[in-house]
């Protein structure tokens, strides 16, 4: 076991190594890990936003679908109301319609049998005058007896 | 001995097994030569004649090598190193830095600045250092001595299992925690740590007796149990190396146990670092 100067070989090289190590190697390596420690934490965080956004994302939509089925269901009660108030009006309109149709009608055939009264009247009248004169024989003053013979018209 | 599977016709035939261990633990030595001239050491004897003005061209070239491996791969990934997905490698290089993280988040209080990349090439090129015991014994040297074209040539793989590289380890650490601690606590916070612990400044030279060596023996301790643990691990790994077919299923036996040791070890050195860098760092 010899001592000699390879000690101070390997002084030098010792001091040569960790100069290089610390120069070269070390500061990039340790600069990833805690990049990549750095993401890895941010990573998680985001997850933990993500997820927190997520519930609260979760709530709202829940919020807005109560929402939409109040509005919906006011929607449809008054497309209810509505549509059920068309059918009053229709109806009611349909009535009034019909009412007035057989007025109309009404008022028609009462005219006509008035007219028909009238021609009758007139006719009856014109027929008892040619009657009577039949029976007298003679002419009647149409003048004056056309009082008489308008009551006897109305008496009919 | 005849039955040993990795001699051939060409390599040295060992007369003993205890040769044959005793060449696997040679180093190639580079120094002054008796004569004058430098060059390569041919005998172990010739090595330790060489003093301390000589060098290990085998455990230092491959110490240099895994730590330029190091360096290289790291910084291949860092380059596209990506915050995204990582890929394969990437993963792996990641699972280190978290071991090397947890290790300072527990161990170290302090600007990790400095410390956290210290630890962390202290522990890879230390494991890749070690995993070099996991090569076959013979292989390493084998090749070395074939492009040398000498047979005899001394060539040890295993930095870890030279006890100047482990010094050299542990000696930076020392002066590192020496630097830090007189950064930290100044001159005279770092001696009267010494000096006034733990008994206060009435027993003074009873504190000097307990800290000054508790404070050297911080790099011996640290340098010797590296050492101990793959120098230990490497001799049984040549001894099994002569058991003839019988090392095939020792090998891997030991191997599988050796597997534990080598990023122990290598743990532990920088586990120990952490721990004494951050006494340096802590006023008492």
């Amino acid at each position: 076991m010899n001592l000699n100067a390879t000690i101070i070989g390997q002084i030098f090289a010792f001091f040569l190594f960790v100069w290089f190590c610390q120069k070269l190697v070390w500061p990039p390596i340790v600069k990833a890990l805690e990049e990549r420690q750095k993401k890895i934490a941010d990573g998680l965080d985001a997850a933990d936003r993500a997820s927190r956004d997520l519930e609260q994302a979760q709530a709202r939509a829940a919020e807005l679908l109560k929402e939409a089925k109040a509005n919906s269901a006011g929607i449809i009660d008054q497309a209810n109301k509505r549509a059920n108030q068309i059918i009053d009006e229709a109806k009611e309109k349909a009535r009034e319609e019909g009412a007035r149709i057989k007025a109309g009608a009404q008022a028609e055939i009462e005219q006509q049998i008035n007219q028909a009264r009238e021609q009758l009247r007139q006719q009856v009248a014109a027929l008892a005058v040619a009657g009577a004169e039949k029976i007298l024989e003679r002419s009647v003053d149409q003048n004056a007896h056309a009082e008489l013979l308008k009551k006897l018209a109305a008496s009919l | 001995m005849a039955e040993h599977v990795t001699e051939s016709t060409e390599a040295p035939a060992y007369a003993t097994g205890g040769e044959y261990v005793q060449h696997h633990l040679g180093f190639l030595t580079y120094g002054k030569r008796p004569d004058g001239t430098w060059g390569i050491a041919h005998t172990e004897q010739e090595a330790a004649d060489m003093g301390f003005w000589s060098i290990h061209l085998d455990t230092m070239g491959i110490s240099l090598v895994l730590g330029l491996v190091f360096i290289g791969i790291f910084r291949s990934v860092a380059k596209k190193a990506t915050s995204g997905v990582p890929g394969g490698l990437q993963n792996v290089i990641e699972l280190l830095f978290d071991l090397v993280q947890s290790s300072l988040k527990t161990s170290f209080h302090g600007k990790t600045d400095y410390v956290a990349p210290l630890a962390l090439t202290i522990f890879v090129w230390i494991l890749f250092m070690n995993l070099m015991d996991l090569v076959p014994v013979d292989l390493i040297p084998l090749a070395a001595q074939a492009i040398a074209g000498d047979h005899h040539l001394y060539f040890k793989a295993v930095p870890t299992t030279d006890v100047n590289i482990t010094i050299g380890m542990s000696l930076s650490v020392f002066i590192l925690i020496l630097y830090y601690s007189i950064k930290n606590k100044g001159v005279g916070g770092f001696l009267g740590e010494l000096a006034f612990h733990p008994f206060g400044k009435a027993a003074l030279p009873l504190n000097l007796v307990m800290e000054v060596p508790a404070f050297l023996a911080k790099p011996v301790s640290l340098a010797l149990r590296l050492f101990g643990n793959l120098f230990a691990g490497e001799v049984i790994f040549l001894v099994i190396a002569l058991l003839g077919y019988w090392q095939f299923p020792l090998h891997f036996a030991w191997a599988v146990f050796h597997l534990l040791v080598i990023p122990l070890q290598a743990y532990l050195f920088m586990m120990l670092t952490i721990v004494y860098l951050n006494q340096a760092h802590q006023h008492h």
